[in-house]
């Protein structure tokens, strides 16, 4: 099998050749592959929150920061909340910032939930970007992310 | 591989095989590959409602007692619970199987059962049954030391499994000592080099994304390095099998093993 | 149907917070992966999955192609009552898969 990275592109245009191309015209800037997998997963993002803004923190997505694989990543995902019904996280958004699709899962809590905590695992086709946005019980939105770096296996499989 | 080689090449492999029976790992630095991963996959393996490899055990304990084949008999209906029956039989191979006059490991094993016993067609490789089977096996023996048999006759075999780790083959002309006696702790790439001990199969690799035998593992690393890989099944495989339990005797069996 | 681990704590205290664990065996083949001929495998991946406790919603998730295969679940629920657990997933063929765990309250 190969790898995810190559698993995970897109049909087209190579991600890598685009940003290599891009890396070499100028360091600095965010290239247009970039940026437009960037507003993808920020469409998501508008998506789940229906344009309401997103307050920063109270959101810990832990994950990490060096991968040995791309295809089994331990994510761990908390919001700080009392977790009463008055007031919880009724749901919680993970996102990505390159992989073929953004969305990643969309967890949904209550009071019972006693922590609005959820471990899992996901896949991520390269070192990116990955953001937690909560849904609040009274109507708000609350975010957090982590940028991690993907690593390839050494002596991949060949199919 | 089969063919005669010349004496020179003889006497070379010779030499590699006797530089890297001085460069053997020491019994006390001896490692499991799990020592080498991160503290996230080493926690999903020795979680038992984590590691994705119990799923396969779980498999192979209905398929355990499945009738199955002319003879409509299942695994239990002659070894019973192998909670006893196979406790510790996992460690022991490969063995040498008298019928054949020549080593077999424990796929090997479960075929033979299935093809003499259950009068069934053979589970071909990597297939999810065969897998699963000798996961469930494997675990009977999980944390138990493996214990290759002092059996003379697996001798021939087991030296020549060990002339083969130390064979340069493939384009990029590597041994498995090379990488696995000489550079293990170092890094290819960002992933530390292990020490390729065999304690630990049938594995769940993430690569994979499922579970995957050591003759899968050992067809890896072949084209790794550029090498034309041995058929599953192969003697060769079974040879180099016999030396690495050899190698691992007393550490303890992990299976199901979780791999990066 | 698949092959599912699920992992809860048998006898917990009255208001504990608990930890739940399940584990699925599928392939959640994301329809982005290309064959030897260059055409994509079809998607097949479990959309959904739900957790009841005593019919009563704790935990569900709606779940997309980058969730890795073998999809692995851990989350709390607050132990009220001595009762079943039921767990549910769905597939893209709107198959469902459900397993049941008895929680004892003391």
């Amino acid at each position: 099998m190969p790898t995810i990275q190559e698993d995970q592109q897109p049909a087209g245009v190579s991600r890598r050749a685009v940003l290599t191309g891009a890396a070499s015209a100028a360091l600095i800037a965010v290239s247009p592959a970039a940026r437009a997998t960037m507003s993808e997963m920020d469409e998501a993002i508008a998506a789940f929150t229906k344009g309401a803004p997103i307050k920063q923190g109270g959101v810990k997505v832990d994950i990490p920061i060096l991968l040995e694989s791309g295809n089994s990543v331990p994510a761990v995902v908390s919001v700080e909340s009392p977790m009463t019904v008055a007031d919880h996280v009724v749901k919680v958004a993970l996102f990505n910032e390159k992989n073929p699709m953004p969305q990643i899962a969309i967890f949904t809590f209550g009071p019972k939930s006693g922590r609005a905590w959820v471990s899992t695992r996901i896949r991520l086709s390269d070192s990116q970007k990955v953001v937690a946005v909560a849904q609040m019980s009274d109507g708000g939105f609350r975010m957090g992310m982590i940028e991690v770096i993907v690593t390839l296996p050494a002596c991949a499989e060949e199919r | 591989m089969k063919s005669a080689a010349p004496v020179g090449a003889l006497a070379l492999i010779a030499a590699l095989g006797a530089f890297a029976a001085l460069a053997q790992i020491a019994e006390a630095d001896r490692k499991s590959g799990s020592a080498f991963m991160s503290a996230q996959t080493q926690q999903m393996q020795h979680d038992d409602g984590t590691n994705p490899g119990m799923l396969s055990a779980l498999d192979g304990e209905s398929l355990w007692k499945t009738k199955t084949g002319g003879a409509d008999k299942s695994c239990a209906d002659c070894h019973g619970e192998a909670q006893t029956s196979m406790k510790g039989v996992a460690a022991r191979f490969p063995a040498f199987n008298e019928a054949s006059q020549t080593p077999i490991d424990l796929q090997g094993r479960i075929n033979l059962c299935r093809q003499d016993q259950q009068k069934d067609t053979p589970l071909a490789p990597e297939s999810r049954d065969l897998l699963a089977l000798s996961t469930f096996i494997g675990l009977q023996s999980r944390g138990m030391p493996t214990a290759p048999p002092d059996d003379q006759r697996l001798t021939p075999f087991r030296e020549r499994g060990r002339a083969l780790w130390s064979q340069r083959m493939g384009q990029l002309n590597f041994s498995c000592a090379q990488c696995h006696e000489d550079n293990w702790g170092k890094h290819l790439g960002s992933a530390p080099i292990p020490q390729a001990h065999a304690n630990a199969y049938p594995i769940y690799r993430l690569e994979w994304q499922g579970m995957g035998s050591l003759q899968r593992r050992l067809r890896n690393c072949m084209s790794g390095v550029r090498a034309q890989a041995f058929p599953y099944g192969a003697q060769e495989f079974i040879e180099l099998e016999l030396y690495l339990a050899q190698r691992a005797r007393g550490m303890p069996v992990e299976t199901p093993g979780v791999r990066p | 149907m698949a092959r599912a681990l699920v992992n809860v704590p048998t006898k917990v205290k009255r208001g504990d917070v608990v930890e739940i664990k399940v584990l699925i065996s599928h392939p959640m083949e994301t329809g982005f992966r290309p064959d030897p001929n260059g055409k994509f495998y079809p998607r097949d991946i479990l959309k959904s999955f739900a957790c009841t406790y005593d019919s009563e919603h704790v935990f569900s998730a709606e779940l997309f192609p980058a969730v890795s295969a073998n999809p692995f679940l851990s989350f709390t629920v607050v132990a009220t009552q001595t009762g079943v657990l039921t767990f549910s997933w769905t597939d893209d063929k709107d198959q469902t898969q459900v397993q049941t765990a008895k929680i004892e309250v003391e």
